[in-house]
């Protein structure tokens, strides 16, 4: 026993409590011993989610489809919006699976942190799990409209060249933005309600200025490159050139939109550390 | 013993009231209240530093004020006081939820808090999955919730309903499962706040068998509670929290025994340190209600007792006057005072209304609260606490209840003229 002591007292301490003050650290080495936190908040939210539903996980393939068909119907046979040479409906929905992604990621990470206020005013780990966690969780529906795309490419004869190996990168840009967006507004709509309505509205106009529904391709440059200061707008055409295999390469883009993606990423979570002391009185 | 696990310095925690006592704010709020200036926009957006001329408007509160004391490895020290003297807060703040204003802890080991048992229990998920979720989230590892399942799973005998979502569960047996997963946590310090209260008589038994259990096997544990038997058989030493302070440290007997028969004297008290919940509006919020004896005895129909109102004012000028009406058993108002109308700053207010001895018979009474404004508006009205004026006793050979409403020490005299008439009407009684 005494030994036992006298090792504690030598060490330092685990924990120092005191207040701090302006931009802190992320503390991702903390983050890191959390890991195991991380996985199981994620398998929470993939279990519950379908949970006391009559079709369960296939609402994942519901919603790209409908989308699809709609806009296959309105915009490509109707209107007539060009698809960079590939079949429009291969086009709408490997841009809406992409940007569903997204987005279901962005909307239920802003509200992840106020959903677990009753976590946050109890227990103690790195609030960050909680928005990564929801940004994560939304990989297994993607994964099934994924699978979804993949049957319509099959049906519509088109095979995945060599560029495929970049396709884990653009996935990886829609989920950096997700995030960065989310974590601005998680921590956010801690202080300020406001944003559980600010987020449908910023969601559907983001997709307006996003080419789910429409090619880039229509846009000239150097207006194509500022276009994607949008990030999301590099991620969907990457992901349409690495998969689907569009005729042009906009690189400007993709170079462009990463940058803006990890901008986003980097001052998101910096803003939720400094905003995190605040989070368990004020939530 | 002597090695510290544990150090707490001048720890204090302070909320602002301004404009956060209805729970958030909205942007419109923090629009109008910079009136539009973008570097105080900015400033209100990311928190933190506060715009100094500002600050001397706002009202705040101290939930913690230069707490400090150290816990040995291995002690169980218990964290007592009142309703809202900042027990939860103190251990929140140790806990890391939320951050001190001021002053620095070190805790030298790993920390395992148990401030609700089942935080984060899914309904929809079985007790099965809740083991592993709940278990993650107080801090045991995945492989450690494996090893020890089976033991969580009888402890909480609810073997035959593990793989049933939580949600059908009874509430009892939702919380044996909770405080199961919670028991079986091993970090080398840990925090709980008041989870005893759970489940039945015996459940609550094996409880604090498990407590004991695991206060023995040289845990160091710091135990926030109402329960005094169970601090003094667990605890070896008392931190006695007073309104955010330290009011006593030390050994389990002494300072339990004192804060008992401070509690006894003073129970016609109400208070509500945590402006979100207390009773009033974005006008005034109540902040204290209290009937105090002259001395440190009992109030009685003799001995003279004072009323105190506090409460946190947010106007900005107002001018405002506090009242009081008393009733007793019946229903019936005994009598009604106000203070005198005054001019007021934002800021926490005490008022005070002195009641003089030999007023009051004896029975037991209630207070209702008025806070009023330009002697008109009345901005809040509260019934509070009861208090008890007791009997004396008396120097006659009447025991009986002492009839009327008040009882009040009049001076009587007596004048007695002896006559004959009189003489003779007592002996005609007499005759009869």
């Amino acid at each position: 026993m005494t030994t036992n002591v006298n090792a504690a007292a030598m060490t330092a301490p685990r924990a120092i409590i005191r207040p701090s003050r302006g931009w802190v650290s992320l503390r991702l080495g903390e983050f890191w011993e959390f890991r195991e936190l991380l996985y199981f908040f994620v398998w929470r939210e993939v279990k519950v989610r379908y949970k006391q539903t009559a079709i369960g996980a296939a609402w994942a393939i519901i919603q790209p489809l409908f989308t699809m068909l709609i806009f296959s119907l309105f915009f490509g046979r109707l209107a007539k919006v060009p698809s960079d040479g590939i079949p429009y409906p291969v086009f709408s929905l490997s841009g809406t699976v992409i940007w569903t992604f997204f987005a279901n990621g962005l909307s239920q990470s802003a509200s992840s942190l106020v959903d677990n206020s009753n976590l946050i005013s109890k227990i103690y780990f790195p609030r960050l799990i909680i928005p990564v966690a929801s940004v994560l969780s939304g990989l297994v529906d993607f994964a099934i409209g994924f699978m979804l795309l993949v049957v319509f490419m099959i049906g519509n004869g088109i095979h995945p060249t060599g560029r495929i190996i970049w396709l884990p990168a653009f996935v990886l840009l829609a989920l950096a933005s997700a995030l960065g967006a989310g974590l601005w507004l998680s921590a956010l709509n801690v202080e300020f309600r406001d944003v559980r309505y600010v987020v449908p509205f910023l969601v559907q106009l983001w997709m307006f200025a996003t080419p789910v529904a429409y090619p880039s391709s229509l846009l000239h440059e150097p207006w194509r490159t500022v276009y994607a200061l949008n990030p999301l707008a590099g991620a969907v055409e990457g992901f349409r050139w690495a998969l689907v295999g569009t005729k042009y390469t906009p690189g400007s883009m993709f170079v462009v939109s990463a940058v803006m993606a990890a901008a986003a990423l980097l001052s998101g979570a910096f803003y939720f550390r400094r905003m995190e002391k605040t989070f368990a009185d004020l939530i | 013993m002597s090695a510290r696990i544990i150090e707490v310095e001048g720890i204090g925690k302070r909320y602002w009231l301004h404009g956060r006592t209805r729970g958030y704010r909205t942007l419109r709020d923090t629009v109008s209240d910079v009136a539009g200036k973008p570097a105080q926009w900015a400033r209100a957006m990311f928190g933190g530093a506060k715009n100094p001329a500002r600050k001397e408007e706002k009202a705040h509160f101290w939930a913690l004020k230069d707490v400090s004391f150290d816990v040995g490895h291995g002690e169980v020290v218990g964290i007592i006081g009142r309703n809202g003297a900042g027990k939860s807060t103190l251990l929140k703040v140790l806990s890391r939820i939320t951050e001190p204003t001021t002053g620095i802890a070190k805790v030298y080991g790993r920390v395992g808090s148990l401030l609700e048992v089942g935080t984060g229990f899914h309904p929809e998920l079985t007790g099965r999955e809740n083991i592993f979720l709940n278990g993650s989230i107080l801090g045991m590892r995945k492989a450690e919730i494996e090893r020890k399942f089976d033991e969580i799973v009888a402890f909480a005998e609810i073997e035959k309903f593990i793989d049933e979502p939580v949600k059908r569960y009874s509430s009892g047996m939702y919380m044996r499962l909770a405080f199961s997963v919670a028991a079986h946590l091993e970090p080398e310090v840990l925090f709980i706040d008041e989870v005893l209260a759970v489940g039945d008589a015996a459940f609550q038994k094996k409880c604090l068998g498990k407590m004991g259990s695991i206060s023995r096997t040289g845990r160091t544990v710091l135990f926030v509670s109402h329960n005094m038997s169970a601090v003094q058989s667990l605890c070896t030493r008392v931190v006695w929290l007073n309104r955010g302070q330290v009011h006593e440290f030390g050994d389990t007997r002494a300072v339990v025994s004192r804060y008992l028969q401070t509690a006894a004297r003073s129970a016609s008290e109400e208070s509500w340190p945590d402006p979100e919940n207390a009773p009033g509006n974005d006008k005034v919020r109540l902040k204290r209600v209290a009937v105090l004896p002259f001395d440190d005895r009992p109030i009685t129909v003799e001995t003279p007792f004072r009323i105190e109102i506090e409460f946190w004012n947010l106007l900005e000028r107002a001018t405002l006057n506090t009242a009081v009406e008393i009733f007793n058993h019946e229903e019936i108002c005994v009598f009604s005072s106000f203070s005198r109308p005054q001019e007021m700053t934002p800021g926490s207010v005490t008022a005070v209304c002195h009641v003089p001895g030999e007023l009051l018979n004896d029975a037991l009474y209630r207070i209702k609260v008025f806070l009023v404004r330009d002697a008109r508006e009345q901005l809040l009205i509260r019934d509070s606490v009861n208090f008890e004026v007791h009997d004396v006793e008396r120097e006659v050979a009447y025991f009986g209840k002492w009839t009327g409403v008040v009882r009040p020490a009049l001076r009587w005299t007596v004048d007695a003229q002896p006559d004959g008439i009189e003489s003779q009407r007592q002996s005609v009684t007499v005759e009869r």
